[in-house]
């Protein structure tokens, strides 16, 4: 009778801490899983690379080599500090407009009415195709690039800003006008701080969009950065310098969107679900 | 003169599907101290009331006075505990409490101590420093009425605020509200569908039906307080019991 009654007891009790164990162990084998699939990844590289018997695919180990030489003559450095501060300025600005944009949006309708249309309708083009019109007015210098980038961020920043606005729980907010709060107290101290997870997930889409666009008005017409790069190296077919400059470009991209989500975890430790 | 004077309100919703008359003509006066529950089905305007009392929403016609005064919004004199808890889950418990104390510009010292003080009223006075997302339902909960209570409103309205809560939970939490609620009094508007909470926690019993929500009946509780486990299991509750269930399930 009292191991009957004991059972059940020991069940719940085991169960946690045995799916506790289940996901360490999990999360244990998958980090093993990505050290392999790495190594599988550059194996089936060298692997084409070399049955292709074609000089123009390049090995890791050229690709290894071209990236010791350009940091050697210090051009890759310089292509990426110009790239980083490009993509950094753009994205800085479109986010820091997209922010309050986002939240006018959502709080007065007339900023609504007004900004919207505009905002869905220029979010269908891709900042791409604003760059012919763009380098004819501003030139290929920084202003037109940092522009571009710019709009991208900012479009991709301000509709999950509005969202995030327009998502926050009325029951919240009537919590803190029953409080005593009134419209000022409840956009700073409940608005913007339930809109947060929000406008991290605008910001860390921006920055995808700040890149592409960043690297692609490279590739159009710049005389430095990693776009110019590798638009350079492929006119000599160095197809291995082409490669560095891709790696470079997602490693960078990777890094920042690791340090957003880094800064998301932080801010957002409150949130539920997770 | 009684603290809350509900004076023939009405209110309609117009709404893309048309008219609901929420509330017709209803009047209702709550005295200083009471512990009024209301009770009925769905659509009766149990929760319109509340938040024309709360200051939520504006009656169509009618008024609706406390202390006197017609209620022109919402204000910190009446406190509203909500069934979705709706704590801000970015703060502290104890911050949470802080909240309406911070509105009122109380000075930090005496904030904290406040807070503390009605945390450990309701029992949470370990938990001053754990996320809404650490406590549990009836955790939160308690946080919510302990915040409510904080800026010393004189009504507190509470919106089936154990209706989220399982059975157990939910008759623990009658017992410590009726505790919290003797040892600082309050004017108490409980709005709940579960008969037994109704009676157990009331003072008067406001039955009311639905299609047009109406007060169809006012059955007086004269249970002694501190109430427990002998007076939910006493035949005079039994018999009140019975008689607050029929005004709610027969009501044509």
């Amino acid at each position: 009778m009292t191991d009957r009654k004991a059972e059940p007891e020991a069940l719940t009790m085991a169960t946690p801490t045995a799916i506790a164990e289940d996901t360490e162990k999990g999360e244990r084998s998958l980090k093993g899983l990505y050290v392999i699939t790495f190594f599988l990844g550059i194996g089936i590289w060298t692997l084409s690379a070399v049955l292709s018997r074609n000089a123009l695919i390049p090995t890791p180990i050229d690709v290894v080599a071209s990236f010791a030489e350009l940091i050697a003559n210090g051009t890759l450095w310089g292509h990426t500090v110009t790239s980083l501060s490009r993509v950094t300025t753009g994205f800085l600005l479109g986010v820091a407009l997209a922010i309050p944009a986002g939240f006018l949006m959502g709080w007065y309708w007339l900023a609504r009415g007004l900004l919207e249309p505009w905002i869905q309708f220029f979010r269908t083009i891709p900042p791409l195709a604003l760059i012919p019109l763009v380098i004819v007015i501003l030139g290929i210098g920084e202003t037109a690039k940092i522009f571009v980038i710019f709009l991208a961020a900012f479009l991709s920043c301000v509709l999950a800003t509005f969202q995030g606005v327009r998502n926050v729980d009325i029951t919240l907010i009537n919590a803190a006008r029953v409080l005593g709060a009134k419209d000022f107290t409840i956009f700073t101290r409940v608005v913007i701080p339930a809109s947060t997870p929000f406008i991290f997930v605008g910001m860390r889409v921006a920055l995808g969009a700040s890149w592409a666009t960043l690297v692609a008005s490279e590739l159009i017409a710049a005389p430095t950065g990693l776009g110019r790069m590798m638009q350079q190296a492929a006119q000599f077919l160095q197809t291995d310098r082409i490669v560095v400059g891709i790696i470079m470009i997602g490693a960078l991209g990777f890094i920042m969107d690791r340090l957003l989500l880094l800064a998301e975890r932080r801010l957002t430790r409150w949130q539920e679900t997770r | 003169m009684p603290l809350i004077s509900i004076k023939d309100v009405t209110k309609i919703y117009n709404t893309e599907r048309g008219r609901t008359v929420s509330l017709d003509n209803v009047s209702l006066d709550v005295e200083q101290g009471e512990f009024i529950t209301l009770v009925g089905p769905s659509g009766c305007g149990k929760s319109t009331m509340l938040n024309l009392v709360g200051g939520l929403l504006m009656p169509t016609s009618g008024q609706v006075l406390v202390n006197d005064e017609p209620v022109k919004g919402p204000g910190p004199d009446r406190g509203v505990i909500f069934q979705q808890y709706a704590l801000f889950p970015w703060l502290t418990a104890q911050e949470n409490v802080e909240f309406g104390l911070r509105l009122q510009k109380v000075p930090k010292k005496e904030r904290a101590e406040r807070a503390m003080h009605y945390l450990s009223l309701v029992g949470l006075q370990d938990f001053a420093n754990a996320l809404p997302k650490e406590l549990s339902g009836g955790m939160k909960q308690r946080a919510a009425i302990a915040r409510a209570y904080a800026v010393h409103p004189s009504v507190l309205l509470m919106d089936e605020p154990f209706g989220a809560l399982d059975a157990l939970t939910r008759v623990q939490m009658q017992d410590d509200l009726l505790e919290t609620w003797e040892k600082e009094k309050r004017t108490v508007v409980f709005i709940t569908h579960d008969v037994d909470e109704a009676v157990y926690l009331a003072s008067r019993v406001v039955v009311m039906s639905p299609r047009p929500g109406r007060i169809s009946e006012i059955i007086d509780v004269p249970l002694a307080y501190p109430r427990g486990e002998e007076i939910r299991l006493s035949p005079e509750f039994a018999e009140i019991r019975a008689r607050v269930w029929r005004g709610v399930h027969h009501h044509e």
